[in-house]
Parts: structure tokens; sequence; C-alpha cells
């Protein structure tokens, strides 16, 4: 029974659409605590406007709202239910600030609905950097020294007080946006003019600047008792200087003594009990001054946060679902830990490895911007990876990236050049761990590495262990040569294969091969919150080369998910969706279900989603590894995005079964040359084209087939680096650039269709039965990514016979590519001529948003039929929707002042939302297709 | 770091069980009851703990020796563990604070240990196995003869060991005009309690475990500490009928970890081995009497039985209850002025959330 017996309707505000600094972690704790809340008997209602999350799933929530997070929204859904709480502290700034707004204008008063887990006076303490600042020197907390302005005159008085370097942060604003250091005294009235604008109060602090300082934060949990608990410290390994959000930063903290960490606590606890009366979960962070370790407080953010996802992944410890519990009245000592289901849940989580996170960039997809890393937090994803060392969690990490990368350095994409090295290290970038490999590799002394970047001796020593691992194994010259012992070592400090591979200038299969024979191969140990101390009911495990396995593989049926890893453009939420539901629905078939991701951010990650849960890269050696364990009855690549279908190759030449479409069809799909002829032999028509292999090639293909062309590389994805062309001068330009970032491809010539219109189908086919699950149009015209589109579903201009005709193709094309599960196929319309541009055969990012517009559970019938226990006419389908439901993209531009908001081939949008309108009268949808072409560019 | 040279070296445990991974400080052999500490932070405090005194040393966390040694951070002045098995070991460290590396240090205590042991397994095999004796060596590579050794080792129960650890002489520490004049009584204190009783103001004198209450009396005490130490308490029937007496002063007693046990033991309650002990920073505590909860510190392998907590009652207050397994953590003398918990108030290290029970003492003092 809850503990307020007065609450029994609560609502959850979600976190919108994606953008940078607010991501797919709030669809984690979201859903966690609503099914948290759910299990006290409450009655959960979920307001948030983006339709690819679990939390707006009937499966996590009795009420689902799809809807804009607006006051207005706010009101028609309490005008329609009775809700005695809302507990806003789960879906991020965006949440809070709609909570603040509607208690602004005395919307949850007029109401009466409590404000659960906050207190927004306490928001508004630590948002006000100013007011944070003073309450610090209240309570006996340093701070950095700093100054407010509001005005151009009073920052330039702050600056002259304070010297230079120091930092610019706007207030009121989230993920640093506005904000940076300031170098130099000339640089400065243009920052402090950004930051004054960014601010919706045109505030801002300015700080000394404590570049180089050790940068850690403590997740806290406070109940209504007062009793706190730090659920995980993380150190950063970039220090003070780059938001923690870019920073690589590791658990437990490396480098601290306990004396200096009993401070840091003491000092948490402080701030938060200083902080009004509330109950959740609270994010603290500190800087130390490395020479005599003084403390001081960063900020303090009082909800669930980015960092409390990856606290939670990190120590098993779910912060969202007990941070729920806390919310409604429970105290710490109340509740059990979920991981040992018999100790309490009052107790800080003991890890017996180390975890590193890595953040995901893009910054390919930002043409012209500024790939500094700074106050602003820049990544658009994470990865997680654990060990049972710092060199195995960390190379692990660059295998998780899905960039090409084979782990940290020895992969062939190593720089040489100490000039070109140190310059970069001196403007840290994405690739700063790579580069100091780099610079260890050449000699650079340790020392002078430490003065340069400010990270930790620890960590640089680290990682120069690598360099000296590298330099004893450059002796060997077959795998066979390598001592067990020495390889053991390699493995343990994270070496893939293909790393070693690289070293000794030798095959991968030989590395694989003999490590095999010699009997190395991955044990799996358990995620248990308490360092085996006690029990742990919760299959959540990783890989590391250590005596024991705890993994043990049942006989039962199973099926693996691959996951999509880390967020990035193109690829996001919207996969993590398909798969939960995969996993829901291969449970619901009778088998176990098994996952394998490296995301912390998603819910599929979530320990109790699957009956089996691998926190792993998705990387070939690891898969591989894990399905020579569980021998599982087949693999779905279908639900993962473009990450897992890559794999399904190297399945289907190992005899792994692959769940659903089978390889081949997969790969006629995606071969342009194949699919083109199939296309021809269907009589279906698309775009002229060709395949160039160098820009002369291109020239000729031009004549051919006419510009305006579409060029882009073979074999990407999200359109990256594809490019309208008008001439061969920019031809030739376009082509030049793709095999300079691309060499060993080849580039496709399309015939780009002008002003045509574009739509999408997305479809599940059981090899009998073709089921089309929605047609959507696109406002924009051809030339736009889909990602990037607004659609509309169902379509709101096409005729009659052209939608037939699509239906017809999709039909034609599902059987010619004998899927089984799902594809979704790409048109454009010119003069009701309707061509096809793509087929691909797996979930797509539409197909969360037809799911949920219709009100059908389209991933739980795909996987079923995947699986074949069921056929599609097993299923009554039944499509509820009045009106129009459009698809709209949401961007991170203003990350990128340097950036205009161009939109072409290549995908941008970080996110998405859904938006339901009645008739196409609707004010929302005629400025939308007013603007259709405005930022069409190349 | 530089694990480039190093030396292997063989764990062999009671049940026969052996572990292969590489020598760290001294190169030798140690023997003594297997315990293993989940804290991430503090090792040099756990190593320095007289309690510690006679055990192997299993650290959970996976990277040891990161930040070094400083020298305000020893519980006393040398490392009492007999030796130290650990994951990862760091030769070198980084703390700008720092006095030295921790494999210096260990070598200057002449402790042997072996790293590069899959640390999680050996938690899991005590875990389910109980607390048992092990031998580490790494200059001995004959099982046979490390066997040998292990039956020479003697076991926990039943073993005195506070003379081991305790001072020989009394001393004096703290404010000697203080009005709070506490006997101390060493059964191996940690110097963490001294700070924090000095720190309060108090006037401190230690007595050996072996003093007598005439010899303790004669400086005219105000108050009494009975502290921490190694060992099964009921091998100490000596400090037992020592505490009897103190009891029945009517000053003030505070008790901590061994000094707790004692307590109970004078009073007439049961000790008892517990299966593998508790040892970490991260136990939770409830408090009974404010419904509050705290994170301690603790180190024990001995317990206050439960039952007869219960069976005395009428004298009896249970205090502080452990949240995870329900056993004894604190209690109080009805009507009487002392009070005793399992755990470390004064952590080091460890959490500093249950440093109010020093100050609950003084309280004790000031109205005496």
């Amino acid at each position: 029974m809850p503990k307020d017996p007065s609450i029994r309707s609560i609502l959850i505000i979600g976190s919108g659409p994606i953008v940078i600094g607010q991501a797919c972690e709030f669809d984690y704790s979201g859903s966690q605590a609503s099914r948290s809340l759910r299990e006290e008997g409450i009655e959960v209602s979920l307001i948030n406007s983006n339709p690819a999350t679990i939390m707006t799933d009937p499966l996590t929530a009795d009420h689902i709202y799809l809807l804009p997070l607006t006051p207005d929204s706010i009101v028609s859904i309490l005008e329609e239910r009775q809700i005695d709480a809302v507990l806003p502290t789960m879906g991020g700034q965006t949440a809070l600030n709609l909570a603040i707004e509607a208690s602004k204008l005395g919307i949850w008063e007029k109401y009466n609905v409590k404000l659960i887990g906050v207190d927004l006076d306490a928001i508004e303490l630590t948002e006000n950097r100013e007011m944070f600042r003073q309450h610090m020197i209240n309570i006996g907390i340093k701070v950095a020294p700093s100054y407010i302005a509001n005005s151009f005159l009073e920052g330039k008085e702050a600056a002259q007080k304070l010297g230079f370097p120091l930092v610019i942060r706007p207030s009121y604003t989230l993920g640093g946006t506005g904000g940076g250091f300031v170098h130099k005294e000339e640089d400065f009235p243009e920052a402090l003019k950004r930051g004054l604008n960014a601010s919706p109060t045109h505030e801002v602090l300015i700080d000394k600047a404590v570049l180089g300082w050790k940068e850690y934060e403590l997740e806290l949990l406070r109940d209504k008792k007062d009793n706190v608990v730090i659920i995980c410290t993380v150190e950063n390994l970039d220090p003070m200087g780059i938001h923690t959000g870019d920073s690589i930063t590791v658990a437990p903290a490396m480098t601290l003594s306990d004396t200096a960490y009993q401070n840091m606590r003491n000092a948490a606890i402080k701030m938060m009990r200083s902080l009004g009366n509330f109950s959740g979960g609270c994010n603290v962070q500190f800087a130390i001054n490395p020479v005599d370790e003084e403390l001081i407080a960063v900020e303090i953010n009082p909800r669930v946060s980015r960092s409390s996802a990856l606290a939670s992944k990190a120590t098993g410890y779910p912060i969202a679902k007990v941070a729920a519990k806390l919310a409604l009245g429970y105290s710490l000592d109340e509740l059990k830990n979920v991981i040992t289901q018999t100790t309490s849940a009052f107790f800080e989580p003991a890890l017996d490895y180390v975890i590193v996170k890595m953040p995901r960039w893009n910054f390919d997809k930002f043409y012209g911007s500024d790939n500094l890393l700074g106050l602003q937090m820049k990544s658009v994803g994470e990865v997680m990876a654990i060990g049972r060392s710092f060199l195995e969690a960390m190379q692990k990490a660059c295998q998780s990236q899905e960039n090409n990368r084979m782990g940290l350095g020895a992969d062939m994409k190593e720089w040489i050049r100490t000039d070109d090295i140190l310059h970069r290290l001196e403007s840290p970038s994405d690739d700063r761990i790579y580069r100091l490999k780099d610079a260890l590799r050449l000699g650079v002394p340790e020392r002078t590495l430490h003065t340069m970047t400010g990270i930790d001796p620890w960590f640089i020593r680290q990682i120069k262990h690598l360099v000296n691992l590298e330099e004893k194994l450059m002796r060997y010259n077959v795998a066979e040569d390598i001592p067990l012992d020495f390889f053991r070592e390699l493995k343990q400090c994270g070496y893939s294969d293909a790393q070693i591979a690289w070293v000794l200038r030798i095959n991968e299969e030989e590395v694989t091969r003999q490590r095999l024979k010699l009997g190395l191969t991955r044990t799996y140990k358990t995620v248990d919150t308490c360092a085996a101390e006690f029990d742990a009911k919760t299959p959540y495990f990783y890989s590391t080369f250590d005596g024991e396995n705890e993994s043990i593989p049942s006989e039962n049926k199973k099926i693996i998910v691959l996951g999509s890893g880390p967020n990035r453009i193109g690829q996001g939420i919207e996969f993590d969706y398909c798969c939960v539901h995969g996993l829901f629905a291969i449970k619901e078939a009778g088998y176990e279900s098994i996952m394998i991701n490296c995301n912390p951010e998603t819910v599929s990650t979530d320990f109790d989603i699957a009956d089996k849960l691998y926190f792993e890269p998705v990387f070939k050696e690891h898969i591989d590894e894990i399905i020579a364990l569980e021998k599982p009855d087949g693999v779905i690549v279908q639900l993962g995005g473009q990450t897992a279908l890559k794999m399904a190759k190297d399945f289907h030449e190992n005899g792994v079964p692959i769940i659903g479409t089978d390889y081949p069809s997969m790969d006629l799909a995606e071969d342009r040359g194949s699919f083109s002829d199939m296309l021809k032999a269907l009589n279906i028509p698309y775009p002229r084209y060709g395949v160039a292999k160098n820009a002369e090639e291109a020239l000729d293909l031009a004549r051919e087939i006419g510009y305006p062309m579409l060029v882009r590389p073979s074999y990407v994805l999200g359109g990256q680096a594809m490019r309208i062309v008008i001439n061969d001068q920019e031809l030739e330009r376009t082509v030049l650039n793709i095999f300079k970032h691309f060499p060993d491809n080849r580039v496709l010539v399309d015939q780009f269709l002008e002003r045509a219109k574009e739509a999408e189908i997305d479809a599940i086919c059981d090899g009998e039965e073709v089921h089309i699950m929605g047609i959507m149009e696109h406002i924009e015209p051809a030339g736009i990514h889909s990602g990037d589109s607004s659609a509309v579903l169902p379509p709101y201009s096409l005729s009659e016979d052209v939608i037939n005709t699509m239906i017809e193709y999709a039909r034609k094309l599902a059987f010619a590519l004998n899927i089984r599960g799902l594809i979704n196929i790409q048109f454009a319309i010119k003069n009701d001529n309707v061509f096809v541009i793509e087929a691909n055969p797996r979930a797509s990012r539409t197909t969360p948003f037809i799911a949920k517009a219709y009100n059908v559970p389209y991933l739980k019938i795909a996987t079923l039929v995947m699986l074949g226990t069921h056929k599609l006419k097993d299923f009554e389908i039944l499509k509820e929707l009045t009106g129009y439901a459009i698809k709209v993209p949401v961007f991170s531009f203003e990350k990128f002042p340097n950036v205009d908001k161009q939109l072409g081939p290549e995908m941008k949008s970080t996110g998405e939302a859904i938006q339901f309108i009645k008739d196409l009268k609707d004010p929302y949808f005629r400025e939308l297709d007013r603007n259709r072409s405005m930022y069409l560019h190349q | 770091m530089s694990r480039e040279s190093f030396k292997p070296a063989l764990l062999l445990l009671e049940d026969g069980s052996l572990f292969h991974g590489r020598s760290v400080g001294k190169v030798g052999t140690a023997t003594g009851e297997l315990c293993f500490n989940t804290g991430m932070t503090g090792y040099q405090e756990i190593f320095t703990d007289p309690s510690y005194y006679g055990q192997l040393m299993v650290m959970t966390n996976v990277h040891i020796g990161n930040y070094g040694t400083h020298k305000d951070e020893n519980e006393s002045d040398s490392v009492k563990i007999s030796g130290l098995i650990v994951k990862n070991f760091n030769q070198g460290y980084s703390r700008q604070l720092g006095d030295s590396s921790l494999q210096d240090y260990l070598e200057d205590n002449a402790v042997v240990g072996i790293s590069d042991i899959d640390t999680r397994a050996l938690v899991r095999h005590i875990r389910s196995k109980g607390a048992m004796n092990a031998v580490i060596s790494s200059e001995i590579d004959d099982v046979n003869e490390l066997n040998k050794i292990l039956a020479s080792t003697p076991n926990m129960k039943g073993l005195e060991l506070a003379s081991k650890v305790s001072t020989e002489k009394p001393y004096s520490k703290g404010d000697y005009t203080s009005n709070y004049r506490v006997a101390v009584m060493d059964f191996g204190v940690k110097r963490s309690i001294l700070k924090n009783l000095e720190k309060r103001g108090c006037n401190l004198r230690v007595f050996p475990h072996n003093a007598s209450f005439e010899e303790i009396n004669q400086w005219g005490p105000d108050g009494y500490f009975l502290s921490n130490g190694p060992g099964d308490p009921a091998a100490m029937d000596d400090a037992v009928e020592l505490t009897k007496l103190i009891l029945d002063s009517g000053k003030p007693v505070f008790g901590i970890c061994l000094g707790h046990q004692l307590i109970a033991r004078a009073i007439g309650m049961k000790t008892y081995k517990m299966f593998y002990g508790h040892r970490g920073i991260n136990h939770p505590v409830i408090n009974v009497k404010t419904g509050l909860s705290e994170i301690t510190s603790q180190n024990h392998g001995f317990g206050v039985d439960k039952e007869s907590a219960e069976r005395m009652s009428d004298v009896v207050d249970v205090t502080h209850v452990n949240l995870n397994d329900d056993s004894i953590e604190g209690f109080a003398l009805k009507n009487k002025k002392i009070f005793s918990v399992q755990y470390h108030p004064e952590a080091s290290p460890g959490p500093h959330d249950s440093r109010y029970l020093f100050d609950q003492f003084l309280k004790l003092l000031s109205e005496n």
C-alpha cells in the first residue's frame, strides 16, 4: 500500500523529443518510475510527445497522452481525469520546466494536484547560479569565485576582477547551451553576448575557471526522513573544462583516497539536505584541486538525470524505480534491494569491476560546426563498458562506439605526426583519448601530457601500459608464438583479436583460432550491487577474462536480440523501442529472451526487461562468444537498426540462425545493383542510377542520368556524406571528397527527382500475406532525408491511384525479397508516377510512430511472425486513428552556433515528436506545409 | 603497473582450492583467516586496522594502490593484516599529497601479497563455504609444503588476539586539563577513535588489555571506552571480568566492536562466530530509537547473539539493527550510562554518518 493514501492517481511528465543533452535516458527513468508506481497500485497517466518511447506504451502506463508538452495539454488531461499528484522529476529539464510553468499559472493549485518528488523552490535555487553560489557559501561549502551579470557592463566588470581564463554560464539553460570558456580578453565581448542571449532571463554567471581540476559526480537518493545514500561516485577522466556529458567517465572513482572521498560525501549530503524538502534522486558535481585536494562544489541537480541512468546501469541500483517509491512517501529502510531481494535498499553499492562511459559524437553531421569540446555538451549518445580493470573497460568502450575502431588504438587508425597530435591534445575534440595514446606511443613524456590535458597521471600511466604491451607484442611474428600468460594479459587489458592481428600484421582469424586453441575464452560476471557479498537474483552480465564464469546457459529454447549501440543521428531511441518489444514477444512465444547492448541510456539494458542481459559491445568478437556460450535458437537482427543488421553476414557465414528474413534477401535489398535489377524484373520504376569507382566515371554517368543528381558513398547510414549536385564542377568536388573520407568505396549516383513528393510504407510479411502497417506522406519534398521530414499518416494529398500503386509495389517487393518480419520502403512520386527509392528489410525509424498512432502492437506482431510461431492471419488488427498523425523531426542546431539549419539528403535531426491533427485545416499542419521547401539545401 | 617483471605466487585455501597469481609486497609466505572487504576507498586504513590482525585480506575493489599511501591515514603504527589478495595491483600511484607507493609501503611493513587473483570468485567461494584459513606464498611452490603450513595455522574461533596488538604500557593523549577523563581499554584501538574523542575535548589515558581495574581507577577516570580489536571475545575471560567491574562502576561506558561484544559477554549475553562476517563501508543500520538510518563502516567476524538480547530484554535495550540481516548492531543497558555498537562510528575508512555516537558519549560524560 502506498504510504500516502491520498495519492491514488499520478501523472508523470516525459522529456519530449530527443535533443543533445536530453536523450533516451528519460524514457528509461520514466518507464521505470511508472512500473514502480503501478506495483503500488497507483493509476499512472503519462504525457510525452515522443512516440518512440517505451514509457508511452499501454504496457507501461494506464493512460497515455501523446501530446505536446505545454500547459494547455496539462489542463486538458486534468479536465479529463482525476489526478492526485504529478511526478515531474523523471523527464529531465523539459518536464521540470513544464511543471514550473504550470505552477506559475496556478494549474496545479486549481486542480488540487500535489507535486511529488520535487521542491520547486529548490529547483529555482539550483538553476539560478547566483542563488546557488550564495546558498553554498551560507552552508559552508566552497565554490569557484564568481560574479553575476545582467548586462554587458556588469560582465566586463566581473572579467576585470576575475582575470582570464573564466567561464560564462547562462542561467536556466539545458546542457550548458550558450556557455563557454574565455581564455583571452579579446574573445570576451562575443562570448558574453552569446551567453546573455542564451539565457531566458538574460543573466549569466561569470566564474573563475578551475581548468584541470579533477572532476567528480555523486548520485544521491534521499527519503522523507532525510536518510541519504550515495549510489555511485563517478570520476571524469577528462578534468574540469569539458562538459561531463562529453567526458569519458569512470566508476568507481579511481584516484580518490578515503579521506578525500568522505570529505566529498559529507559535502554532497550537506548540500542535498539543505535543499528544501523533497524525496528522490539528486546529482552533485565537485572539483578537486589535485595539488592540495581542496574541494569546491560545481553544481547540484535535484532530479533524476542522465548520470542517474548511467549510475543505475553502472551499479545495478535502479535509481528511478526507488526514487518513484520515495516520492510516494516510502523511506529507504522500508524498501528492499531488488537485485538481492533480501538486503535493504538503504545501502551504497560496492563495485568489483570498472565501468567506463564514453560519449558518442556526430560532428560529421554538422558541417562547419566547431568540434572543440568545452562547457557545452555536443555528444549525441554514449556507450558504457564493464571490465575487471580500467583498461579492459576502456578498450571495450572504444569497441562499443561503432565507428570502426577495434579498441583504444592498435587498429590502423593511429596518427603518426607528433605536431598534429599535440595540437589535437591542446584543443580537445572527440578523438582526444586516441591522440593521448598516439602521443605516448611516440614517446611524449607522461608529465608533458598531464600538463597539456590535465588528465590524472594514473590514467595516463594506464594507457602507457598499453603502449608497452604493444611493443612487447610486436616481437612476435605469428599468433602461435604468443605465450599463454601474455596472451591472457592482452585479453585482460581489453585487446580485441583484431587489434592483436593488426600489431602482428596477420589475419584476425589466425589470432582468434590460436586464442580458442589456448582456451582463452570470455567468462561472465554478474553486476550485483554488492561485490558478491550477497547472492544476486538478477541476470545482468558482462564479460572478462577471469577464472570463474557465472553465466550458466539454460536448457531453454532461446533467442538473442541485438541492440543498436550508442544513439547517434539516424539511429536512436526508435530501435530500442523495437528491441524491447521484441524481447517481450519472444518471452510471450515461450522462449528465453537474451539482450546484448552497450547503451546505458536505454530501456533494453534495464536488467528486468530480458530474461538475460549481456551488457557488451555490439562488436563481432563479443557477440560471437556469447553465441558460442548460449547456443541460441536464433538471433534477431531486424530490430537493432543498421548496427545489428550489419552482423547478419557474419552470422550467415558461421551458420548462426537468423530469425526472420534471411541474409541473402537482406543483402539483395542492400546491394544497389542487384536491387535495381530486381525492380526492373518486377517492372517497378526507380530513378536512373549508376555506380562509379572514380570521378571520371561519375562524370560519364552524369551524361546518362542528367542533373540534378544525388551523390553518396555506397554502404553508409543515415545518408552520411550524401549531396545533391547540379553541375560537373560540384559533382567532381563531391566525389573527390567522398573518396577522401571513404577510400576503397564506390560512389552511387542517382537521378534526383526535383519537386517530387516522398512517401514511405512500413509493412510486415509472413511469406503468405503482406500487411501494410502504414503509409506516410512527407510534407517536405524529395531531397530532404526522410528522417528530417515531417511524415503524415495516412497520406493527405496522394491520389488513390498512387496509393494503390505504392501498396502493390510494396507487396511485390516483400514477396520478392522473401521478407519474414518487417520492411520499410521509400517512394518518390513525380507527376503521379511512383518510383521506389530504397527498401530496408528491418524495423525502421517510423515503426514505433505507426504503432503509437494506430495503437496497434506492431512490434509484437512482427516479432511473432519472424519467429514463425504466428501468421498474420492469427491477429485481428484494428487501427484506431481519427484524422492524421504527424511525425515531426526535432533538431539540436542551437548546440552548434555556426551551423545553419540547412536540410538535405543527410539526416541531421536528433529526435522526433508526434502531433495528432483532426483535419488539414489544423494551423500546425498549415504552418509546416507552408515552410515545406524552405530549408532544402544541397 | 610495471607488470613486466613479476614473480609468480600461490594462494591455497584450507579446502584445497588453489589460485595462481603474482607476487606483490614482500616476497615470502603468509597465513591467516581469509576475509573480504567491499570498500572502494580506504585500503591503507584497512591494512593498519588492528582488528584485522592475523587475517588475509581480499579486496573486492579491482584496483588497489592507485593513490599510494599517506602517513596520516594509518590506523595504527604498522600494517596489521597478515597478507593481501587483490585483482589489479598498482606499483606506481597518483596523489600529490601521497608519500609512498603501496608496494614500497608493503615492503617496508614486510607484508606478503598476491595479485591477479579472481577475487570475485574467491568472495563467492567464501560466501558459500564460510570463512576459512589460507596461505599465500611467493617463495614456496610445493602445495604439500603449503598444506603443512596451513595445518599449523590456528583457527580464528577461540583465538585471543588482543594481546598481540594492544599497547604494552599506558599512555596519555588529548587535553590533560579536560574535565572529561576517559580510560581507553586498548584491545587494538584505531587511531581515529582516539582522534574523535580528542577532538571532542577528552583527556585520554590508554591502558593495555591486561591492566587491572585498580590501576585504571587510580588515574580517576570519568568514563570508560572499550575499543575494537581482533579475535574471539569468547576467548577473553580476563577482559570480560574487567568489563564487569567497569560496568559496575556507575560511570559512562562506550564500546565499539570487540568492546561491544565484551560488554555483551560481561552481562551474560552470548557471542558467536559469523559465517563470513561484515566487512565494508556500506552496511545499513537503523537506529531504532530515532527511526533514522546510517551507512556504517564494519569489520567483524563475531557478533552478539540476538536471542540472548531478547531473553535479557529487561536489562538490554537494542538500539541499532542491521537492515540486511536484522543482526544486533548496538544496544544500551537500561537505566545505565552504558552503550555500545558493533560497527565503527569513527569510520576511517567509511562514511561519517555515525559520528554522533561520540557526541552521545560526551553528553553522558557531561551529565555525570
